[in-house]
């Protein structure tokens, strides 16, 4: 047991680079295209897909004992369900424009990737402490992953972020389609390209 | 009329793959050989035209009645988690041929988001039961063209010189990007 501090920050550690969810598992994808044409929405998509993480791993690494092997997919898919109405009635309450901008978003996470990807690899098979720091660990990876693209779409798209002008039209001129799904598209496609470059120059040693 | 403006609408113009990114996952994963990304789309479309026979009447005769439209999620993933299955069984018993070309991507139906986000787009667009039908057919049809589309060039590209970096996931979706781009030409053909 004296090790189990390392082990903890180790599964919180690797979903923010080692595992980071777009760029490396490729799962996840819907709304990491679909969301980031804003800093804005692409954080507060992030948010909600860690509360969901967060949630269906505990509640999962909690009854894991109590499930069939047999159901398990349409239980976890089940818990997932609720679990996002949740959050998905907390938004459309609480702040209703984020919800109104995410539109059908919210409920596909549902069926993200990512988090039946978590119940199925992490939380089945551990006690829920664990799955609370693998959650996190991933789940902010996400945060940042869509961070990161709605960064580079807005600043080029609309030559803001957080709807806060940075370049001036007069020096400027906005790309349009940075904001268009092709814009996604290609934003995505550069980003997996750049991780995979970066952590070949670290494992060759260039860069540590 | 609007029956075919829904059918090219949701077909070609807003495409699910290519302008609301729904069904990335099998879009990326499946389209390494035409035969597989055919198979793929044509098992989706057949899912897709049922989930949309289906998860309707269950919206409206069921979950609005009785006023509890909040469990539209739950009901509609549990729905489509079941189709899938009877479709599955039902392909293994009439058609064996069938079920060896298709079986290993009928479960990963399932979590094809573009299932889910048919039945969501359904209700929200206020379709009735006739539309339903045809744009849960015509998604379908939308998602088999892009995917074996892409699934034609990433063929080609097995020959192309292309920057190791940029190898494998990443260069496919900046094809993407490109078929995005020249999917927006479609944008013209309906006005209003």
């Amino acid at each position: 047991m004296a090790d189990a501090p390392i082990s903890l920050w180790h599964e919180f550690k690797k979903g923010l680079w080692q595992d980071i969810p777009p760029f490396r598992l490729v799962l996840g994808t819907c709304p990491t295209l679909a969301v980031t044409n804003s800093v804005e929405n692409g954080i507060a998509m992030g948010l909600a897909t860690l509360f969901v993480l967060l949630c269906s791993n505990v509640i999962i690494s909690a009854v894991r004992k109590q499930i069939a092997g047999q159901v398990r997919i349409a239980a976890y898919v089940v818990i997932i369900a609720l679990v996002v109405t949740v959050a998905d009635m907390f938004l459309a309450a609480m702040f209703p424009p984020i919800s109104k901008a995410l539109g059908p978003y919210v409920p596909l996470i549902v069926v993200n990737c990512i988090i039946l990807g978590r119940a199925e690899a992490f939380a089945q098979k551990n006690p829920v402490l664990p799955s609370v720091f693998d959650a996190l660990g991933i789940g902010i990876g996400f945060v940042m992953s869509l961070a990161t693209m709605g960064v580079i779409r807005e600043l080029l798209g609309f030559g803001s972020i957080f709807n806060f002008k940075i370049l001036s039209e007069a020096i400027f001129e906005p790309w349009i389609v940075m904001i268009l799904p092709a814009g996604a598209f290609m934003v995505f496609g550069g980003l997996v390209a750049l991780v995979n470059f970066i952590s070949h120059r670290r494992s060759s040693g260039i860069i540590s | 009329m609007k029956l075919i403006l829904i059918f090219i609408s949701a077909a070609l113009i807003n495409n699910f793959v290519l302008t609301y990114f729904l069904g990335i996952c099998p879009f990326l994963g499946v389209s390494n050989k035409s035969e597989n990304a055919l198979n793929m789309g044509l098992a989706t479309t057949f899912v897709m035209t049922l989930t949309a026979a289906v998860t309707w009447p269950v919206y409206h005769y069921i979950l609005v009645r009785y006023n509890v439209p909040f469990l539209q999620y739950v009901a509609f993933i549990i729905l489509i988690a079941a189709l899938v299955q009877f479709v599955e069984m039902y392909i293994r018993k009439s058609s064996p041929a069938l079920y060896r070309a298709l079986g290993i991507y009928l479960p990963l139906i399932t979590t094809n988001c573009a299932v889910l986000g048919l039945a969501l787009f359904m209700v929200l667009r206020d379709y009735n039961y006739i539309e339903s039908i045809i744009f849960g057919f015509a998604t379908g049809v939308g998602f088999t063209f892009a995917i074996f589309m892409m699934s034609g060039i990433r063929e080609e590209l097995e020959f192309a010189d292309i920057p190791r970096h940029f190898q494998g996931i990443s260069i496919t979706l900046i094809i993407a990007g490109m078929m995005a781009l020249a999917f927006m030409g479609f944008a013209g053909l309906i006005r209003g």
